[in-house]
């Protein structure tokens, strides 16, 4: 290990006092507060870097491990450490934290220090929820990241802000109490919080089916999956742009993270018993939540739907290894699964953030999401309208861009698991390019029928390097994705056997 | 050495295509396409040579991986080439017209007055046909599923840009969205056709998959509980429902026609020459497990003549030059299905080859009329253009005599062996697709004569008079000529190679008990100019020149006959005129039937039956039992989440201190 500092309490922690700094230095001096806040999100995400150049692929072992005790009394450590399953998802989360930033730049014009300072906090927060390995520390940050996003759709919001943030509050909150209850129970049955302590001790089927379905309480509603889903659209559609990018972009794998840390590591037994009930789900999510995305008419609203739509792949390509197990007697080709849903993951975090950044841009100039308002933006925004159908491909499953990488996967390793699951799952190859490429059509192409497209001005050097930015992700995860399978490999193999290696 | 070579050709046009992409502003319009020919150029030049090594000095079939795509779970998923003579043949072709198109495109986009002068847009068209190019190398050179996927749906992207190429118009983007559906429809059965050689052989590798495919012969799938299927057959059906798709078998052909709402050059590339025959070329590539299932070659089979049959039908009542050229396409699409579904993959692949040159010959020519019309395409309003267009009138009579197959050109060679072999071949359906096979001579003979009398001959039309019609400039003739040569004489040293299996080698497949061409040829094949004079006394070639006699019956000699045809029968004509109503059907079922189920989920399910029903009356019901406390608590829940988390936080400060 080449770092001799303690480089997660670094990530988790810069964020969140230089957000801070922010909130101070930045009153009344909005370049100051712009200034400093890409400062810190740059120099996070560089720090980051080394998670991934020193990271050892060999094990399955917890990395860059931070261990200190914080409340003797209860047994609760400050332990942060990562493995191949959340580093990646760290560096999604300090990669999309620059990006977010250099969105708001001249978009938001009021209290921009607040604004910015908000967003660093979250960042390192959700840092914090992939890397903290105390189940105590990992809830204080997964509830904690609640409230900047409550402040940042209320105060930043559109019109309906007040209903969409009690939803988005109510609903989640709603979800991690069931979490919290499982947590103080496996701690009075083992007398430690550690996660990694829950997934190794023994637990009866009836208690594991109860845990289960806690977690999937908690997790179904982060993902989201159906039906628990529709407090999503509310809030993408009245949180301003960087809001929705840090929404779908990392808060929803948070959901999907939850079942690889807890969900099968910790309750193996249940999860195969009730495996049919995920990936009912998850089917529903892809095709039934397809077609409902087709006729929005809301932009953010459809790539809404598109997102719940295409997480349905995370949690499907989690919980088919059950079924590869039942029916060929080994665990071949799960992997694939769980490898495409963890690949999905990352690469729905670029391609959802992207298509939210592109609505921003319209909406910026237009101060409409109505698809309707639009049509021909081709005509006046050649280079925009470019990125915009690179994404929308990349939404479409393309191969070629990171977005037909898991879907592919995923598709491949459930048709294993029955002929049906892949079968439906494959359907979003028609549907995803229905709904999506529809709406490409309708706002990007045709003639130009409003006078305010007539307006529109192309992206400027700002709009175009967060946008290539993203292209380059898209298409370099999509044509080379092997370096990041090798990350996740060793870890993923681990989580398999834990995952059917049973408690009783 | 070798592997350079073939990276070299599959990056040329990649490279022309950034360059005219993404600096199109900068390069300007003659930077654009000096750098896309250049790169089509050297691919071409190179891809002549492979053509060489492989095809005439039959080198050993060469197999190496380019990189790796990712690992999981010890299978290897792979970028390659598989370079043989199949492989090297459509390499060859591909490049060729490729490379025909680029230089004809500088005359018909100057000519094309939309966009004539609006910078962009000239460098855009050729950044898309380089990038097509090199997405159609990456499918024929691949060695893997992976890789054939790859290319089949980036020429379908390539496909639908082109498509949509004049985006403000409203019916472009419409064909272009339809065409990207109605092949992500056979794409679903694709992807799960490749699916199931995961699933069943644990490889994407072509080699790897033909070498597991005998011990898989017999393993049946449980498809619905107590229903089992041959999974070969399965698998095969889901890969050619992918092929129906990219090579317009019906019913995935509704976009077909449609798509000639792209400029013409691309629909001489793409829509007729090399992108639609992508699905004919897979199915070739897969003729050891095609050669294993009975009933998935029945399938292919009866698809290719219905298709062959039908849409000739349709192209019968066309009046736009370029729709009919299309339903022609179509029509012989069907042709090389049929082939390949009596395990005559040859003569398939080989119509695939006379085709892709008459074919884009045609497109091409009639483009040349277009641009001499003015952008009018209705072949009603043309009429006598023979004398002013002397190299498009000479063109399109090659590529119509090739197409009809009359004897001594390209596509008799190809068309007669296609006919030859399902007469010949004893496969389920075979009988009666033969019937419709030799139908659609007579019916394709009569549609090409009908529109080339009609553009060519007759009395001048009213346009035709009044307006200066001249022949296009040399850029659109030379291509014209260089694929001229070919249609016409191409089958003459390629025909015996053909038959005999001598020219595809090993490349393709065939058991000894399918193979109908080998023994035509040890028994019935006695040389070119034997084959040339008996035709005359066989069926197929007195159907076409009866098609093409009474097409100068109606529409020179007797000109009102048509119209009294058309009033007779008015339900046939209904029927055509409405294209057996596919489209209607499409429109019915999955366009407002998809809208009204999604507006259906969305109102009922989700608004209704969860948020109001479940959600809001869940909170409700607590809001309302604790309506006292709500009074003080509302506004400030927010408040009281921070101060507890953040006073969780400062306690995790204050103890680590």
């Amino acid at each position: 290990m080449l770092s001799s500092y303690p480089i997660l309490s670094t990530l988790v922690w810069l964020p969140i006092i230089g957000g801070l700094l922010v909130l101070f230095a930045g009153r009344n001096n909005d370049a100051v507060a712009k200034w400093l806040s890409l400062a810190v999100a740059v120099v996070t995400f560089i720090l980051s870097i080394p998670l991934w150049t020193d990271f050892d692929t060999t094990t399955s072992a917890m990395q860059f491990e931070e261990k200190v005790v914080w409340i003797p009394m209860f047994n609760i450590y400050y332990h942060l450490a990562v493995d191949g399953l959340s580093m990646p998802l760290v560096l999604l989360t300090t990669f999309t934290q620059v990006l977010v930033i250099a969105s708001a730049w001249d978009v938001i014009k009021e209290r921009v220090e607040q604004y910015m300072g908000a967003f660093l906090i979250m960042g390192g927060i959700m840092v914090g929820v992939f890397v903290a390995l105390d189940s105590i520390l990992f809830y204080i940050f997964w509830e904690a990241l609640l409230i900047p996003m409550f402040i940042v759709i209320g105060k930043w919001g559109g019109p309906r802000r007040v209903y969409a943030t009690m939803k988005f509050f109510l609903y989640t909150f709603f979800g991690s109490v069931f979490m919290l209850i499982s947590f103080i129970y496996m701690y009075y049955q083992s007398g430690s919080f550690a996660i990694l302590d829950f997934q190794a001790m023994q637990l009866g089927m009836t208690v594991q089916i109860l845990i289960f379905l806690a977690f999937l309480i908690a997790f179904a509603v982060k993902i989201p999956m159906f039906p628990v889903h529709t407090w999503l659209p509310d809030a993408h559609v009245e949180a301003p742009t960087a809001g929705s990018v840090v929404l779908a972009a990392i808060m929803l794998k948070m959901g999907g993270y939850g079942f690889v840390r807890f969900s099968l590591p910790i309750t193996p037994d249940a999860s195969m018993t009730l495996d049919w009930l995920v990936i009912g789900l998850s089917l529903i999510a892809i095709v039934y939540i397809g077609i409902v995305a087709m006729v929005q008419s809301d932009m953010k609203k459809l790539v809404a739907y598109s997102s719940i739509s295409h997480m349905g792949f995370v949690t499907l390509g989690m919980f088919v290894l059950y079924d590869i197990l039942e029916k060929t007697g080994s665990l071949q080709g799960a992997q694939v699964g769980m490898e495409g849903a963890m690949v999905q993951m990352i690469s729905h975090g670029f391609i959802s953030g992207a298509m939210f950044l592109a609505i921003g841009v319209l909406y910026d100039r237009m101060h409409t999401r109505e698809i309707s308002a639009y049509s021909g933006v081709v005509n006046k925004m050649p280079w925009f309208v470019f990125f915009a159908v690179l994404f929308s491909m990349a939404n479409v499953g393309l191969p070629g861009t990171s977005g037909f990488v898991g879907e592919f996967m995923v598709i491949i390793s459930s048709f294993k698991a029955n002929l049906w699951f892949g079968t439906l799952a494959a359907l979003t190859l028609v549907i995803g390019a229905a709904y999506t490429l529809w709406m490409v059509k309708r706002v990007y192409f045709g003639p130009i029928t409003n006078e305010n497209v007539e307006q529109l001005t192309d992206l400027n050097k700002r709009e175009f390097a967060i946008m290539a930015i993203l292209a380059v992700a898209v298409v370099g995860l999509g044509v080379y994705p092997a370096p990041i399978m090798e990350v996740m490999h060793t870890s993923v193999a681990n989580l398999l056997v834990q995952a059917t290696t049973s408690k009783l | 050495m070798l592997h350079t070579i073939l990276i070299v050709i599959l990056l040329a046009p990649l490279v022309g295509s950034l360059v005219a992409g993404l600096f199109g502003r900068q390069v300007g319009r003659k930077g654009a396409h000096y750098s896309t020919i250049t790169g089509v150029a050297i691919s071409m030049v190179l891809a002549a040579y492979v053509f060489v090594e492989f095809v005439l000095k039959g080198a050993e079939a060469y197999n190496a991986s380019l990189y790796t795509w990712l690992v999981s779970d010890g299978v290897k998923f792979e970028l390659g080439f598989m370079i043989d003579e199949l492989s090297a043949t459509m390499m060859l072709v591909v490049t060729f017209v490729s490379l025909m198109v680029h230089i004809y495109t500088i005359g018909y986009m100057d000519h094309d007055e939309d966009y004539a002068h609006d910078n962009p847009y000239y460098q855009r068209f050729f950044s898309y046909i380089s990038l097509f190019t090199f997405s159609m190398l990456s499918l024929v050179m691949a060695n893997n599923f992976l890789q054939l996927f790859f290319g089949w749906e980036a020429v379908g992207l390539v496909s639908y840009l082109l498509i949509g190429f004049y985006m403000k118009r409203e019916s472009a983007i419409q064909a272009n969205l339809k065409a990207f559906l109605v092949n992500r429809v056979g794409d679903f059965g694709f992807i799960l056709g490749i699916a199931l050689v995961f699933v069943y052989f644990n490889t994407m590798d072509y080699n790897e998959f033909f070498a597991q495919l005998a011990s898989n012969k017999d393993v049946m799938i449980e498809v619905f509980p107590g229903v089992e299927w041959s999974m070969i057959t399965l698998m095969l059906i889901l890969l050619f429902i992918g092929a129906m798709g990219k090579s317009a078998q019906m019913p995935l052909h509704v976009w077909l026609p449609e798509s000639m709402e792209g400029p013409t050059p691309i629909s001489a590339l793409i829509h007729a020459a090399t992108m639609v025959t992508a699905g004919i070329f897979m199915v070739a590539r897969l003729s050891p497990a095609f050669e294993l299932s009975e009933a998935a070659l029945s399938f292919v089979l009866v698809i290719g003549a219905l298709t062959a049959f039908m849409m000739g039908l349709l192209g019968l009542i066309q009046n736009d030059i370029k729709r009919v050229v299309a339903y022609s396409t179509l029509s012989q699409l069907g042709y090389m299905t049929a082939a390949m579904g009596a395990s005559a993959y040859a003569a398939g692949m080989f119509h695939v080859l006379t085709h892709a040159f008459f074919k884009a010959l045609l497109f091409l020519a009639a483009g040349s009329v277009i641009i001499a019309m003015h952008h009018i395409q209705d072949i009603r309003q043309m009429g006598g253009m023979r004398k002013y267009m002397p190299i498009t009138y000479a063109a399109m009579l090659i590529g119509s005599l090739a197409l009809i197959g009359f004897p001594g050109f390209s596509g008799f060679f190809s068309k007669d062996s296609i006919l030859m072999s399902v007469d010949a071949s004893e496969r389920f359906g075979a009988t009666f697709s033969y019937t419709l096979l030799l139908m659609g001579v007579f019916i394709t003979a009569f549609y090409s004569f009908r529109m080339f009398f009609l553009v060519f001959h007759g009395e001048e039309s009213e346009y035709v008079k009044t307006h200066d019609i001249k022949e296009s400039p040399w850029v659109v003739t030379v291509p014209l000529v260089l694929l001229a040569i070919p249609a016409a004489v191409m089958g003459l040293p390629l025909i015996e190679g053909m038959f005999s299996g001598e020219y595809f080698g090993n490349s393709l497949f065939i058991l000894p008990a399918n193979d109908v061409m080998l023994s035509l040829f040890e028994h019935h094949y006695h040389g070119v100019v034997n084959m040339i004079v008996h035709s005359f006394m066989t069926l197929p070639v007195l159907l076409a020149l009866s098609g093409v006699f009474l097409a100068w019956l109606m529409y020179i000699k007797m000109p009102s006959l048509p119209g009294k045809l058309k009033s007779m029968c008015p339900r046939g004509y209904y029927v055509l005129d409405n294209a057996y109503g596919f489209d209607r059907l499409n429109e019915i079922v999955f366009v407002e039937g998809g809208q009204k189920l999604g507006r259906f989920f969305t109102k009922s399910v989700d608004s209704k039956l969860i948020d109001i029903g479940m959600v809001t009356n869940t909170f409700m019901a607590v809001a309302n039992s604790a309506a006292a406390l709500r009074q003080s608590q509302t506004g400030l829940m927010y408040h009281y989440a921070f101060v507890m988390i953040f006073g969780l936080l400062a306690m995790l400060v204050w103890t680590l201190w």
